[in-house]
C-alpha cells in the first residue's frame, strides 16, 4: 500500500474492519449495560454476551433479513444484530416505552416483528420449539428462509428441545441450531451435568446434520456458517451447530464466579474476539493503534447516545399494564 | 339445521374453517391417518392433504410450542391433544409461551391458535387420565378456557375460537363426543365470552358447563318435582373471559345458585364463580352458594369409587336441597 514515502492509508472499507467494529461496539455495549446494571439505573436480571460477540457478529453476516431468529435470555446483542436499533435495546432495558417490546419485556425479553427477531426468551430450552414452528411456517408457505435458534449449552438438558429436533429433522424443518456453548450452565460446568463431551453429538440421535466451530473467531465463524446456511437452504433440513465459547463476565451480574478459576479465565482472555482481531488489524496494516482508539471513541459515543435515549425516554404510561394481554 | 353427534360438529367447525383460511392447519396425535383418537378429525386428512393435517409425535411439549411458533410467524394452528391430561405436558408452551407472547413483546406478537382435545374423566381410567384442568388454564391472563356442552355451542364455538386472535384452550369430553343434538349448518358462530341460559327458571340458579351439564340435566325434572321449584340452568360456555353479567342477572331473578363442576373445588372456576357472586350480589342470595366438585382426591379407577367421587346426580340434588332449605 504505501509507496514512495507516503504514510500508509489503511482501508477502512476493509470488511474486518466492519467486523471489528461491530463486535466492539457490542462488547462497548454491553460494558456500559453493566455500568448502568450496577449503578441501578435498571433491575431484574442482567444476562450480558462479553467475549461471545464473534458468533452473534459472524452469524449474522450469513443471514438475510428474512430469516427469523430466537435466543434465550442472553440476547441483547443478538437483537441488535438483527436489526433492532441499540438505542431501543437500551431503552427496554430500562423498562421505557421507547424500548423495543414497550418496556414490558426487559433484558430478557428483546423482540422485533418488523425484523423477524421472535424474542429472547426466559426458560430455558422453551425456545427451540418456537423455532421449529417457525420453520413449520416456511415449509407450509414454501419459502426458503431458515430459523436461527441460538440456545445455550445448558438448554442441550431440556427435554423439549429434543422433542423438536426430532420434528424438524423428521419432516426437514430448516432450524440452524445453534448451541453457545460457554460450558457453563449459570455455575454449573457442562462436564458435570452431561454425558457426551461434544454437544453435537446430541443430534446424532437424529440423524442431523451437525459440526463444532470456534465461536471465538469472527472469520472462522462466517465461513464456517455461511456454508450450512447456503445448503440449508437448498435441502431445508435443520443442522446443529456447537459453538465454542467463553463468556467472561458472570452469568448474571449478581455471580461471584467461584465455580471457575482465575487460570481458566484469563487462558481465554488469550483468544478475546475483539482483541485478536483489533491486533490482526494491525499487523495487516488495516488500522494502527490510533485509528482504534479512534473508533473506540467513536463506538463509546454511539453507546452514550444510545443510553441517552434510553434515560431521555418517557416510562409507559400505567395504562400500558393492562394492553396487550388478548389482541380483539 | 341437521343432527349431528359432538364429534361431527366439531370436525364440521375444523373442515369449514380449513375450507375458508389456509393458514389454518391441524397437528396432533393421530389426528390424520388414524382419523383422529376419538374420530374428531375423521375426513380431514383426504379432504386438506398431509400438509395440513398432520399426525404428530408423541411429544406435546414440543408440538404446542411448534404451535406458538407457527403462530407467531402468520398460521392458525389447531393443536388437538389426545387428552388434556397429555396436554399438561405441554403447559410450559401453553402457559409461559402462548399466553405471554403478545404482552412480553409489547404487542407485538399475537398467538392465534386453539388448543382442544377432552378434559375430565371419562370412564375408569384412573388418576392420570380424569383431571378436569379448568382452573390451571383460567388462572392464567392471556389464555381463553371454552368448554362447550353441545353439540350446537362446539361447532359455534369452536369455528370463533379458530378466529380468534389469542391462544384458545378448548375442553372437549370423551364421554359427550357421540351425543346428538341439533346443529346449524354452514356459517355459525358463538362469540367467546357469552354465556347462556339453558332452560329458564325461577327459584334455583344451577351454574354448570362442559360434561357435568348432561348430568343437572338428568336431575332436574326430578328437583323439580320433587321439591316444587323451577331450575335455571346457565351454562357460561367460556370460563375465561367469563359471562359475568349473565351470572348476576341469573342470581338476581332465583337468588339461590348451584355450581356444578368437574374440577376439584379448592381454588377452582366455581370457587372464582361463587367469589364473584357474594361480591357482586350478596344483598340477592337468600342462601349461601353452594358448590359440586369432584372431591379433593386423585380420580380413582374403580367404577364405584369413581362415581362416589365425581360430580354425581346425588351430590346435585343434596346442594340444590341445601339451597332451597329442605333438609
Amino acid at each position: 500500500m504505501s509507496s514512495k514515502g507516503k504514510k500508509t492509508v489503511p482501508d477502512q472499507a476493509h470488511p474486518l474492519v466492519a467486523l471489528y467494529k461491530e463486535m466492539l461496539y457490542y462488547r462497548r455495549f454491553e460494558e456500559r449495560v453493566l455500568v448502568a446494571y450496577t449503578n441501578q439505573k435498571f433491575s431484574g436480571f442482567c444476562h450480558v454476551h462479553i467475549g461471545q460477540e464473534a458468533l452473534c457478529v459472524g452469524v449474522q453476516k450469513c443471514l438475510r433479513p428474512s430469516d427469523y431468529m430466537i435466543s434465550g435470555y442472553r440476547s441483547h446483542t443478538q437483537a441488535i444484530a438483527k436489526g433492532i436499533p441499540g438505542n431501543q435495546v437500551f431503552a427496554e432495558l430500562f423498562g421505557k416505552v421507547t424500548g423495543c417490546s414497550r418496556g414490558k419485556g426487559g433484558s430478557m425479553h428483546m423482540f422485533s416483528k418488523e425484523h423477524r427477531f421472535l424474542g429472547g426468551h426466559g426458560i430455558v430450552g422453551g425456545q427451540a420449539p418456537l423455532a421449529t414452528g417457525a420453520a413449520f411456517r416456511i415449509k407450509y408457505m414454501k419459502e426458503d428462509d431458515i430459523v436461527v435458534c441460538y440456545m445455550g449449552d445448558a438448554a442441550m438438558n431440556q427435554g423439549q428441545v429434543y422433542e423438536v429436533m426430532n420434528m424438524a429433522a423428521t419432516w426437514d424443518l430448516p432450524v440452524l441450531f445453534i448451541v453457545e456453548n460457554n460450558q457453563y450452565g449459570m455455575g454449573t460446568d457442562i462436564r458435570r451435568t452431561t454425558s457426551v463431551d461434544h454437544l453435537y453429538k446430541r443430534a446424532l440421535a437424529f440423524d442431523m446434520d451437525h459440526s463444532m466451530v470456534d465461536a471465538m473467531d469472527v472469520e472462522t465463524v462466517i465461513q464456517h456458517v455461511d456454508k450450512i446456511v447456503k445448503k440449508m437452504r437448498k435441502d431445508k433440513k435443520p443442522y446443529l451447530l456447537e459453538a465454542k465459547c467463553y463468556r467472561y463476565k458472570g452469568h448474571s451480574v449478581s455471580d461471584p464466579q467461584n465455580y471457575r478459576t482465575k487460570e481458566e479465565v484469563a487462558e481465554w482472555l488469550k483468544k478475546d474476539p475483539v482483541l485478536v482481531l483489533g491486533e490482526k488489524l494491525k499487523s495487516e496494516k488495516l488500522a494502527t493503534e490510533e485509528l482504534l482508539e479512534s473508533w473506540d471513541d467513536e463506538i463509546k459515543t454511539r453507546v452514550r447516545a444510545d443510553e441517552q435515549f434510553a434515560d431521555e425516554s418517557p416510562n409507559p404510561d400505567m395504562s400500558e399494564a393492562w394492553m396487550h394481554v388478548y389482541l380483539d | 339445521m341437521a343432527i349431528l353427534t359432538f364429534r361431527e360438529a366439531l370436525g364440521q367447525a375444523m373442515y369449514e374453517e380449513m375450507e375458508r383460511d389456509p393458514s389454518v392447519f391441524l397437528m396432533g396425535e393421530e389426528v390424520a391417518q388414524y382419523n383422529g383418537a376419538y374420530k374428531v378429525s375423521k375426513g380431514l386428512l383426504d379432504k386438506f392433504g398431509p400438509e395440513r393435517v398432520i399426525d404428530s409425535p408423541i411429544s406435546e411439549a414440543g408440538f404446542a410450542g411448534l404451535g406458538v411458533g407457527a403462530a407467531m410467524t402468520g398460521l392458525r394452528p389447531i393443536i388437538e391433544m389426545m387428552t388434556w391430561n397429555f396436554g399438561i405436558q405441554g403447559f410450559d408452551q401453553i402457559i409461559n409461551h402462548a399466553a405471554k407472547m403478545l404482552y412480553m413483546s409489547g404487542g407485538q406478537f399475537p398467538i392465534p391458535m386453539v388448543i382442544r382435545g377432552p378434559n375430565g374423566a371419562a370412564h375408569m381410567l384412573s388418576s392420570q387420565h380424569s383431571q378436569a384442568v379448568d382452573p390451571f388454564l383460567t388462572n392464567v391472563p392471556g389464555l381463553k378456557v371454552v368448554c362447550p356442552a353441545t353439540p350446537a355451542d362446539g361447532k359455534g364455538l369452536l369455528k370463533a375460537a379458530i378466529r380468534d386472535n389469542n391462544p384458545v384452550c378448548f375442553l372437549e369430553s370423551e364421554m359427550m363426543y357421540g351425543m346428538k343434538g341439533e346443529v346449524p349448518d354452514g356459517e355459525f358462530l358463538i362469540p367467546l365470552g357469552v354465556g347462556e341460559i339453558k332452560k329458564a327458571g325461577s327459584d334455583v340458579t344451577i351454574i354448570t358447563w362442559g360434561k357435568t351439564y348432561h348430568k343437572v340435566v338428568k336431575t332436574v325434572e326430578q328437583i323439580e318435582k320433587e321439591f316444587g321449584i323451577s331450575v335455571e340452568i346457565l351454562d357460561p360456555r367460556t370460563l375465561l373471559p367469563l359471562d359475568e353479567n349473565l351470572i348476576f342477572q341469573s342470581v338476581r331473578k332465583t337468588h339461590r345458585v348451584v355450581i356444578v363442576e368437574e374440577a376439584w373445588g379448592f381454588a377452582s372456576v366455581g370457587a372464582q364463580i361463587s367469589d364473584r357472586i357474594h361480591n357482586m350480589c350478596f344483598d340477592e342470595l337468600d342462601a349461601p352458594v353452594e358448590r359440586v366438585s369432584t372431591d379433593f382426591v386423585p380420580v380413582p379407577y374403580n367404577e364405584a369409587l369413581e362415581h362416589e367421587v365425581l360430580p354425581n346426580e346425588d351430590k346435585i340434588v343434596k346442594a340444590v336441597r341445601r339451597v332451597i332449605y329442605a333438609d
